[in-house]
């Protein structure tokens, strides 16, 4: 059976050319990169060229980089790294409701520790509440943190406008660009961001590798102890083959990412507009146009998203649902609720995210499988029987 | 995540729809939750001649539901309130833990239905 991937916001596969570039630093170029021999010197060489590649494509300089296992690892090191080194400052941070876990559980971690957060609200389309965030601002507020662009929903959040907001009362600002990079432009000064975090498996590179831009002179401590790695701020022996291939992912898509996003672009609005033309009962969660040119989220009344993503799974179709029931904790998608979703909507969520190979034609087979799948489920449904559905 | 048999009820669910004369509906759960069941029963001199059900949930519990229908048909109604959660269950050859709480209603779906269809009986005589 012909498989279909479209849940590239989870993870994406690996560029051939990213392998092709990773291979030599597995076996000939194996070095330790602290050490001062030859193979030492090819590792440390390979870094400091992989440094320079990912701060070019970001608009930061190599000394900014430091390269960490990946999204999560980038947001905690932002997080507490700010927040601990910071505490003489102030104690407050803010953030929003729609964040990655590993911001949202990072602050509650926080919390514990007498920190205090404040999470703002977003609008029914994502979208920061700008007001809110005003009005959280304290005297001894030191971190913002709001995500570049959202994982379930693909929102695109307004940083520049917050980095002015946090730029008159010098609280340090971090966002994570984790879903963004690749997909949309991601520049340091741009955006006015402090810390940035990255990760490569979202964008054709190795999983367990990624990097936080910290910008100069951003006070950051440490949470990993050990060597003088990564300029004191993340101790252990670097990742070469990883950080040349989260490189080469980077160039490849600086080289790419516009002709790219212009495919995805197309790909998503026919995808949703074949769904809308001919599915009743569905909508679109997240904002219409700022959103990822990759993202499609839709809910379907009636019917639930674990049992739609296991018939089109044997279809072949992989993507995934914001459901409640499809999750370990059988709560629905936080981001979701923070839209104003009820359960009930939530339970009938697609998250569909498409990557630079698919195709109109599987976008074709897609929709046609969702009109088999949702008219199949439907007939199943005591509540779509009570809305006289056909 | 589910097992074949699990996968099997699922894909090809068992007496899916309504009985437009039923003898007996019964309903549990709510959309909120995830997991709402409607089953109705037909009964002919005490024996559950036909059993349908309709379902809004997830894999497990449109799986327990075709199952839970299979089980009771051509049952006594004493049979069929013997019919527990668990037995469901283990005729699936099993079901994820964390599913055993929230998706597994078809047993109570039943016995919901047959209480309607005793009420009923009561009301008539």
């Amino acid at each position: 059976m012909k498989r279909i991937y479209m849940d590239h916001g989870a993870t994406t596969p690996v560029d051939p050319l990213v392998v092709d570039a990773m291979l030599p630093y597995f076996t000939e170029m194996f070095g330790n990169a602290s050490s001062l021999h030859s193979f030492g010197q090819e590792a440390a060489s390979a870094l400091e060229q992989a440094r320079q590649q990912v701060a070019n494509s970001i608009g930061a300089k190599p000394e900014e980089i430091i390269f960490t296992s990946g999204g999560t690892e980038s947001d905690n090191l932002a997080i507490k790294g700010i927040a601990y080194r910071n505490s003489k400052k102030g104690k407050h941070i803010i953030t929003s409701t729609i964040e990655h876990p590993a911001i949202l559980n990072a602050c509650a971690y926080l919390e514990k520790e007498e920190f205090e957060v404040t999470y703002v609200a977003v609008d029914s389309d994502g979208i920061i509440n700008m007001d809110e965030l005003k009005k959280a601002i304290r005297d001894d507020t030191i971190l913002i943190s709001v995500m570049h662009a959202n994982n379930e929903i693909g929102t695109i959040q307004p940083i520049s406008d917050i980095s002015k907001l946090a730029k008159e009362k010098s609280i340090y600002l971090h966002t994570d660009a984790v879903q963004s990079l690749g997909k949309i432009p991601v520049n340091v000064d741009e955006l006015g961001v402090d810390l940035l975090s990255m990760s490569s498996h979202k964008i054709h590179g190795p999983k367990g590798v990624g990097a936080l831009y910290v910008r100069k002179g951003t006070p950051l401590q440490a949470l990993a102890h050990g060597g003088s790695h990564e300029r004191h701020m993340r101790a252990g022996t670097e990742n070469i083959s990883g950080i040349v291939g989260f490189a080469k992912a980077v160039s490849l898509s600086d080289e790419r990412f516009v002709d790219d996003a212009k495919h995805m672009t197309i790909l998503r609005d026919s995808l949703i507009a074949k769904v809308m033309n001919s599915i009743d009962y569905v909508a679109l969660s997240g904002h219409p146009t700022k959103r990822l040119p990759n993202n499609i989220n839709l809910r379907f009344s009636f019917i639930e998203g674990e049992s739609m993503l296991l018939f089109l799974n044997m279809k072949g179709i992989a993507i995934s649902t914001g459901s409640a029931c499809s999750s370990k904790s059988l709560e629905p998608s936080h981001v979701l609720t923070a839209l104003g979703l009820r359960p009930e909507d939530s339970h009938g969520s697609l998250r569909i995210t498409l990557g630079k190979d698919n195709t109109q034609e599987e976008v074709d087979y897609v929709v046609d499988a969702l009109v088999e799948v949702v008219g199949r489920l439907r007939a199943m449904s005591p509540i779509a029987g009570k809305m006289k559905l056909n | 995540m589910y097992n074949e048999k699990v996968m099997d009820h699922f894909s090809n669910p068992r007496n899916v729809g309504e009985i437009e004369d039923a003898d007996g509906v019964g309903e549990v759960g709510n959309p909120t939750c995830g997991d709402m069941m409607n089953i109705y029963i037909k009964v002919e001199d005490g024996i559950l001649t036909n059993v349908k059900f309709k379902t809004f949930g997830c894999g497990a519990a449109i799986a327990t539901s075709s199952m839970v229908t299979e089980l009771a048909i051509g049952k006594t109604i004493e049979e069929a309130l013997e019919i527990t959660r668990n037995d469901v269950a283990e005729e699936l050859g099993g079901l994820p833990q964390v599913k055993m709480h929230c998706s597994n209603l078809a047993a109570d779906a039943l016995h919901a239905a047959i209480e309607n269809y005793q009420n009923k009986q009561n009301n008539i005589k």
